[in-house]
């Protein structure tokens, strides 16, 4: 397995006909990817069959990677096309930033939902579950920034927006997760403290 | 002017090290001397490390093995670049454009200038009867069209300059 390669590398060499080599890519990346097309289609069985479509079409459009911007920028394409068309076939929602359905939603959970989120849960599980219950956008640049570890500018790039917006955008989703957190998960959140 | 809202975007800057170094100093000294500021800090903090210290789901354990699977039986698409004739797209953009200056020359000699002298290139537009020409209005829509494509063209090739100049910072 090469997996002391970089990424270019790697792809050179399925490029030249090592399909094997590919496999360096897919266990570099499927967390990536399988976390960013869970935030979208909120799903665990519907995220792992996604994150497979993405994998194959971007073995199969390999030869169009030029190279010049990250790996993870041009996976991050395939992801947001993938799942939303993903989305579309479902005839599913697909969250905008200003949806205040999602918030509705959320906040109108029954109670033995919220009794079973307050149960004693791993500082990671409560964090995953609150990023869960934000809306799609938030989720996104959120998984990007501090899981994907972007920067702010690679997640401006990666969501081909400029950098401000990209700082405002990540601002507003840490607060609603901040709100989320404390809402939901105010047992953990102290906690913390 | 210090609203919550206000204050946790300068702190999130902050936190994020994207604040001025005048910024940086001027939060250092609320952060010694304000309580509210204190307290919304530390609040802040513990959401950044909580998020930081956080990973990444992990699907299946044969996920890989699926993908690989998969991807045996395919072939590597050929890149887009390789049939597509670049010159082809230049011969169409040159076409559009030569329509769009026709155009343009066609709108400018319809113009009805006063206060000046005529010159040689009014004098020879004049001659022309454009109206036998465009006075179809199958013509004219699609002479429209081919100004909306016109500006559908440009405005692509300034969103590429501007990606670039993105990639170069």
């Amino acid at each position: 397995m090469p997996t002391g390669l970089n990424d270019n590398e790697i792809i050179s060499k399925v490029l030249s006909g090592d399909y094997q080599a590919y496999a360096g890519l897919v266990n570099r990346y499927q967390n990536y990817v399988f976390t960013l097309t869970l935030r979208m289609v909120k799903n665990r069985e519907d995220a792992e069959e996604v994150a497979q479509d993405v994998f194959i079409k971007a073995y199969k459009y390999l030869a169009d990677f030029r190279g010049t911007a990250k790996f993870t920028t041009w996976l991050y394409t395939i992801v947001n096309n993938t799942s939303i068309s993903f989305l579309r076939k479902k005839k599913l929602d697909i969250h905008s930033l200003d949806n205040e359905k999602v918030f509705e939603a959320a906040d109108s959970m029954d109670s033995g939902m919220r009794a079973n989120m307050v149960e004693q849960k791993s500082k990671l599980a409560m964090v995953n579950d609150a990023i869960n219950l934000l809306n799609a956008d938030d989720a996104q640049i959120i998984t990007l920034f501090y899981k994907a570890e972007q920067s702010l500018e690679e997640t401006a790039q990666i969501l081909g927006i400029e950098t401000n917006a990209a700082k405002v955008r990540l601002h507003r989703a840490r607060t609603r997760l901040k709100e989320k957190m404390e809402t939901y998960f105010a047992e953990e959140v102290r906690d913390l403290n | 002017m210090n609203t919550q809202h206000n204050i946790e975007e300068r702190l999130w800057n902050y936190i994020d090290n994207v604040s001025s170094t005048e910024e940086k100093s001027v939060i250092e000294k609320l952060l010694q001397s304000d309580a509210e500021w204190k307290v919304k800090y530390s609040e802040l903090l513990q959401v950044n490390e909580v998020l930081q210290s956080s990973e990444l789901e992990a699907p299946s354990l044969r996920f890989s093995k699926n993908v690989m699977e998969q991807i045996s039986k395919l072939h590597i698409a050929p890149a887009t670049k390789s049939y597509i004739n670049k010159k082809i797209i230049w011969g169409i953009g040159f076409f559009f454009i030569t329509m769009l200056v026709g155009f343009l020359i066609y709108g400018f000699g319809q113009m009805t200038f006063t206060g000046g002298e005529e010159t040689t290139i009014t004098k020879n537009l004049n001659k022309v009867d454009f109206s036998k020409i465009f006075s179809n209005s199958w013509v004219n829509v699609f002479m429209m069209i081919n100004v909306v494509i016109g500006l559908v063209l440009l405005d692509n090739y300034l969103s590429n300059k501007r990606k670039d100049f993105r990639k170069q910072l």
